[in-house]
């Protein structure tokens, strides 16, 4: 709470930012406007003014400058555009019982919420499969290790058009499993680098305590190891879970999809609607606070409940 | 099926030698220690190319290593064509760019201790979005050469450095700046000589997650529109007409300048912090 006032002000200033600039963003799309309702523009040429720059057109036609914020195809939409559409493709369409109609976001989110959900469930085992055995097996440890840094170097993006093709050929229907396979490609990396620390960070002393109690290597494992890895595990999840998000979202951007918010961001460009794009990506920011603030909440019921110190 | 059992058998007899070597009494030796992990990678090739030709795959769905290989050779003057405009053109200035603003905006911020607490949780969300959504507005405002791709990057890259920075400049301790008081030392002095290095490790660890994310953003905003080149247009045109060979030689092209970009930004980063303990006693 104490951050309150900071966030508030620096959250204000990037609002402020964006109305001045939707100003000289749409001054060129607001000069047009305003010539085909019959107005005054200097110059009157729509290929003079194109030579012109933003900034001399400001000065010369000030009068029009605020045709700029209520655009319906603008270059910058103005914080309160985007909104309005992003009401209008959520709240006002559930209201009106069309929640999961084609057109409402929610649909779309549901959508890659869903591909996200199993990418990530399916990194997090695989990170955490991968984690264990490279904590207990050196030969693991010395062979993988290396190629699950090498891999998250590998730009995915490159790949997830392959991953698509070749997931359709195999035979495999629909999208869902190609997005659920990059998600979890981006998201076990940081699972598997957080509980190889979180395994590895009881010290030589505990380890050895247990062994007095001639406690077997499962028991070792179950009562002081795994315990002890929930703070840098759940700490990876928040991390991963945001990946995961990144990636199903990259999985439906190049390649045609028709459901999903980036499906929605490939349309909205496709047929040149601003705002469906504008609209789609805040939808993405909202799933990604909410998936976020979600694990944070876990997070903190399940160390208080297990007596660790936040 | 004798190219599937010449795989399998390479296969066992590779983790053997790995699980001899990893257990032995060199593995502590530089040698060892590199050939682990190319000899794992070797067996996954191996295995690639052993599934493709013993199960007979069509190359349209999946071609072998060796194909790649050859398709590779033969067209290195396109995949050098491509990696100038996506790699050296938009991923690297968008990420010179980038990296210097972020850099500068977290040295300005730092000085006002009332925007480092509201900027830091607005700039860690930030940096957890799927900022690669942006591309298509970027490229719409900036037009289909790499300028675009470029101004993806920079959008992409300036979060993440941008937070790590500023947590990095956070790093001394009050007993570190108050030995810097009685030497009568500036804000300047203070700032080059205590505050900034020891941020480094934040910062390098903010370049390092900045350097895959360039790489993305180059590539995705190349789906949206781009000139006849690049990485991003030659898979995105490739998948569409079945030379597949081709994408994999560009997906391999973009792996090594992906790894090679992360290790050069690794290796600057242990020849400038050589001091922190993570990087001592090796």
């Amino acid at each position: 709470m104490r951050n309150l006032v900071p966030i508030l002000t620096v959250l204000a200033a990037i609002v402020a930012l964006w109305y001045a600039a939707v100003a000289p963003m749409n001054i060129r799309g607001a000069l047009d406007v305003a010539e085909r309702a019959g107005s005054d523009v200097v110059p009157a040429e729509s290929r003079a003014r194109f030579e012109q720059s933003i900034w001399r057109l400001m000065a010369d036609n000030s009068e029009h400058i605020a045709l700029g914020y209520s655009l319906d195809r603008p270059r910058l939409p103005t914080p309160v555009q985007v909104g309005a559409e992003l009401w209008k493709t959520t709240g006002e369409m559930a209201l009106r019982g069309r929640a999961l109609s084609k057109r409402s976001l929610i649909y779309h989110g549901w959508i890659t919420l869903q591909s996200t959900l199993w990418g990530f469930a399916l990194g997090t085992v695989l990170g955490m499969a991968g984690a264990i055995a490279i904590v207990y097996s050196r030969v693991v440890n010395m062979s993988l290790m290396p190629w699950a840094i090498i891999s998250q170097t590998v730009p995915i993006v490159a790949l997830a058009p392959m991953i698509i093709v070749l997931s359709s050929q195999v035979g495999i229907e629909g999208r869902t499993v190609p997005k659920a396979i990059i998600s979890a490609y981006l998201c076990y990396f940081p699972v598997l680098v957080g509980m190889v620390k979180g395994l590895r960070s009881p010290g030589a002393a505990q380890l050895d305590l247990l062994r007095t109690y001639s406690a077997s290597g499962l028991q070792a494992f179950l009562k002081l190891r795994l315990p002890a890895s929930m703070p840098y595990l759940f700490t990876s999840l928040k991390i991963g879970i945001a990946a995961a998000l990144v990636g199903t979202i990259v999985g439906e951007l190049p390649t045609g999809a028709i459901s999903g918010l980036g499906a929605r961001i490939l349309i909205g460009d496709q047929f040149g609607t601003p705002l469906a794009i504008w609209a789609a990506l805040f939808a993405a920011a909202i799933l990604a606070g909410i998936l976020v603030t979600l694990l944070d909440l876990m997070q903190r019921a399940t160390l208080r409940r297990m007596g660790v110190q936040a | 099926m004798s190219w599937l059992i010449f795989a399998l058998v390479f296969w066992i007899g590779a983790w053997a030698l790995n699980a001899f070597l990893a257990n032995s009494a060199w593995r502590t030796s530089l040698a060892v220690r590199v050939l682990i992990p190319v000899l794992f990678g070797v067996t996954l090739i191996v295995l690639w190319e052993g599934i493709v030709r013993g199960f007979g795959v069509s190359p349209v769905i999946l071609p072998a290593p060796s194909t790649v290989a050859q398709t590779f050779v033969a067209s290195t003057d396109i995949l050098w064509e491509d990696f100038q405009q996506t790699v050296l053109k938009g991923a690297l200035s968008g990420f010179v760019i980038g990296g210097l603003a972020a850099f500068a905006a977290a040295i300005l911020i730092d000085r006002s201790a009332f925007l480092t607490r509201g900027l830091l949780p607005i700039g860690n969300f930030v940096a957890a979005l799927p900022i690669v959504g942006i591309a298509p507005i970027l490229v719409s405002w900036f037009g289909f050469d790499w300028h675009s791709k470029a101004a993806v990057v920079v959008v992409m890259v300036f979060f993440p450095i941008l937070v790590n920075t500023v947590q990095g400049l956070r790093e001394t301790d009050a007993m570190q700046r108050d030995l810097m008081r009685t030497y009568a030392a500036s804000y300047f002095d203070t700032l080059l000589k205590l505050r900034l290095p020891a941020a480094l490790p934040f910062v390098f660890n903010g370049l390092k997650i900045a350097t895959t994310l360039a790489l993305i953003g180059a590539i995705v905003a190349e789906y949206f529109g781009s000139p006849t080149r690049g990485m991003g247009f030659r898979i995105s045109t490739g998948v569409g007409s079945l030379s597949i060979d081709l994408v994999w030689a560009e997906i391999a092209v973009s792996a090594m300048a992906g790894t090679a970009f992360y290790g050069l930004v690794a290796w600057f980063e242990k020849r400038v912090t050589f001091w922190h303990p993570s990087h001592r006693g090796h």
